[in-house]
């Protein structure tokens, strides 16, 4: 039956205008799982270093435990009725064909072995409801298929009882770790935040380095001191973003983006060396206290800085935790300027300031560009801009519209609430898992091909810094270019008009 | 003897569906949802959550966005259902409510309509390969099951006639407690036996997705993280760090 084939390369899937539904290919990702956390890793994240010699109890009693911490895992264990609405919803399952990728069989992983043994009928009857032992093969497939959920909440969307695979991925990955088999990629990633600052390992002397090298190389672009401010206390505004921006592309241009924004509406800001970064991979493991530990550097680092306000960079998931998880976790900002929500992000920071007038933009600074843009499933399905709801889907865009002449919408089903992920989100942004991230950037590549096609589409503007590194990683693949991918605040930095007398 | 086999089957049935599903729901309200996560875009306010939920149970608007196979089916059955359930109110009341009496004739389309529905969920269990993928036994019982009740409930009014004067004295009679004649033709016992195990399954099956789209945070939050704080009782241990 299941044909287990270790591939070394892959075919990356033909686009096409009109993509149907892949009939389901058994087993055709059985092979794809990330990394093991190495010991050392678990461990210092409070992890078993390995898989404990009781595993099966210890996962049961962490799968109660979490049934007793979240009314949403155990509303969602109880209440699927298996119609099916999800099943072809997921990027993962269109691009790979794979069933165990359809939003209800991944969690059906669970949910089996939920019912064995915490429900009636799967205690007495498990061949009639599905219920499965626990065993090792179960494990491995949720090793599997746990890590290959991005979290994009897309399936949430059609769900009749609101059913979001992301909860369970999260829980099945908690419980992962819990027995001693984590992630590599995440966890080394929540390791080096907690003992430098940042995602990418940067401490603060080479962070300063970089952000003198960028004021230098704007001030020779553009002839305007534009600063990067670092530690500086007293700043009005302190900018979290996510690390990739200090030197990725195209973070990068988005980033100066922002820089420019601050200093053309005469913001004083600042980073921080402490909290140098957005992004917060706890989300990703599923683990309450270490989201909580990540994001708690941000409130130490307003309150050392005695900034007014906080503003968040362009990065998906992380505006997901600032936005809807902040102000519980590490909350309350009574100390933080109530005039502001708080945090704000910068796209809302920039909207505000282009309704007061406060800044002048030149569209035909982006006429080389007919710009489509990519809605990030965080920001899209877990957040919010503006003061309602929606917010999210306009304001992105009226910063592009605002920003260029020729701007275009991909296809009504593949962006708003609708929008596909880039594939690399959710912690699975590592090339032990590329095959996984191309083939799950199908749909949205068809779609992008879809508007190149039609309207000769030469950007995709995107506000995560997943999205970018993803797309900048997969488009080649697809045989487009690896630079079409641009930061949304890279068109509005490259429009601005400076005021001199300012 | 027939009768009051039956008799207390219904209220064991009837206890166990309303303890069952009231012991459930108490877990789900003690059971804290920690963080915010409203499938957004998301209500701002409470009557919006409200509306939404609505919006949920009146037309299926998540489903709506999907299939709309699975819809117009889904629609179909519980709509039907529901309709049929109403109809049913005349072996109850005495004298007939005049919306139920006055709804007769819709409650007989209505059955068609939950039969059909049900026929065409069942059909995909079967045709479509990922709706094959994901069905349990369970999944074609409860069908089965369903549709077995509509049918035999039709029997009755097509083949085997039963009477239905008689019935209604019995079902006033458990109501008030006392014990009357049941009438005993096979369609009606098959209606009533396939009623009271959907009954008596209830708490412990997906059936209970009705009662629970209420406590599923995803659409029953507020979209409100940045003004108001929502800490779980569990949590509180790292806010005060």
């Amino acid at each position: 039956m299941v044909d287990i084939v270790k591939k070394e390369t892959f075919d990356t899937p033909e686009l096409s205008s009109n993509p149907s539904i892949p009939p389901i290919r058994v087993g055709s990702m059985d092979h794809s799982k990330p990394f093991v956390a190495k010991p050392d890793f678990q461990t210092s994240l409070g992890f078993p270093g390995e898989l404990v010699d009781n595993w099966k109890d210890v996962a049961l009693a962490k799968m109660e435990e979490l049934l007793g911490k979240y009314r949403s895992l155990q509303v969602f264990m109880d209440s699927c009725v298996k119609c099916g609405n999800c099943t072809d919803r997921c990027h993962y399952f269109l691009g790979t064909a794979d069933p165990k990728n359809m939003p209800v069989a991944r969690q059906d992983l669970m949910r089996n072995v939920y019912r064995r043994y915490f429900t009636f009928a799967g205690k007495h009857f498990p061949k009639l409801v599905g219920a499965v032992d626990l065993t090792e093969e179960v494990i491995e497939d949720w090793y599997k298929y746990y890590h290959q959920c991005s979290e994009c909440r897309r399936c949430s969307v059609y769900c009749p009882v609101g059913i979001d695979t992301a909860e369970v991925t999260m829980a099945g990955r908690e419980i992962l770790a819990a027995i001693g088999v984590g992630q590599k990629y995440s966890n080394e990633i929540i390791g080096k935040v907690f003992k430098i600052g940042n995602n990418l390992g940067l401490p603060e002397p080479a962070l300063a380095n970089t952000l003198e090298g960028l004021e230098e190389e704007v001030e020779e672009d553009i002839e305007i001191p534009v600063k990067f401010p670092l530690d500086q206390k007293g700043a009005d505004v302190l900018l979290v973003t996510p690390s990739a921006d200090f030197f990725a592309e195209p973070h990068v241009d988005g980033l100066i983006g922002y820089a420019k924004v601050f200093h053309q509406a005469g913001i004083s800001w600042t980073l921080s060396s402490h909290a140098s970064e957005a992004a917060n991979f706890g989300l990703f493991i599923g683990n309450y206290d270490h989201m909580q530990k990540v994001a708690s550097r941000v409130r130490e680092a307003a309150l050392e800085l005695g900034v007014k306000r906080i503003v968040v960079g362009e990065c998906g998931h992380a505006w997901r935790v600032a936005y809807s998880f902040w102000n519980t976790l590490i909350g309350p900002f009574d100390f933080l300027d109530p005039n502001y929500p708080s945090p704000q992000h910068i796209c809302e920071v920039t909207h505000d300031l282009l309704q007061r007038g406060a800044l002048k933009l030149d569209k035909s600074a982006n006429d080389d560009k007919v710009v489509t843009f990519h809605d990030s499933c965080n920001v899209s399905r877990g957040s919010r801009m503006g003061n309602m709801p929606g917010g999210q889907f306009t304001i992105p865009r009226d910063l592009i519209r605002a920003s260029c002449n020729h701007f275009v919408d991909m296809a009504p089903e593949t962006i708003g609430e609708e929008t596909f992920c880039c594939g690399g989100g959710g912690g699975l942004l590592t090339d032990d898992l590329l095959e996984l991230r191309v083939k799950g950037a199908l749909p949205r590549m068809n779609a992008l091909n879809d508007v190149i096609t039609d309207y000769n589409v030469t950007h995709m503007a995107a506000i995560c810094a997943i999205c970018k590194s993803q797309f900048s990683k997969v488009l080649p693949q697809y045989g487009m270019g690896m630079d079409m991918v641009i930061s949304v605040h890279q068109l509005i930095g490259d429009a601005l008009v400076f005021d001199t007398h300012h | 003897m027939i009768g009051i086999i039956f008799g207390i089957l219904f209220y064991a049935a009837t206890l166990l569906l309303v303890i069952g599903v009231g012991l459930r729901l108490r877990k789900y309200h003690k059971i804290p949802a920690p963080l915010v996560i409203p499938t957004t875009p998301a209500p701002i306010t409470n009557r919006g959550v409200v509306g939404r939920l609505l919006r949920e149970v009146v037309f299926f608007e998540s489903l709506f966005k999907g299939n709309k196979w699975t819809w117009l089916f889904g629609y179909l059955f519980h709509f039907g259902m529901f309709f049929v359930l109403l109809r049913h109110f005349r072996y109850f009341t005495d004298p007939v409510w005049g919306w139920v009496a006055s709804i007769q004739w819709l409650g007989i389309y209505a059955s068609y309509a939950m039969i059909i529905g049900l026929l065409g969920l069942w059909a995909r269990r079967f045709f479509v390969d990922r709706v094959k993928y994901i069905s349990a036994p369970s999944d074609h019982l409860m069908l089965v099951l369903l549709i077995g009740i509509g049918l035999s409930g039709l029997s009755m009014k097509y083949i085997w006639h039963t009477d239905v004067v008689a019935l209604k004295v019995y079902m006033r009679g458990l109501l008030t407690l006392q014990w009357q004649p049941l009438p005993t033709d096979p369609g009606l016992l098959l209606h009533l036996l396939l009623v009271l195990i959907l009954m008596a399954i209830f708490p412990f099956s997906k059936l209970l997705h009705g009662p629970a789209l209420a406590y599923t945070p995803t659409r029953n939050m507020k979209d409100t993280p940045r003004e108001e704080r929502h800490i779980a009782p569990w949590a509180e241990r790292l806010d005060k760090d």
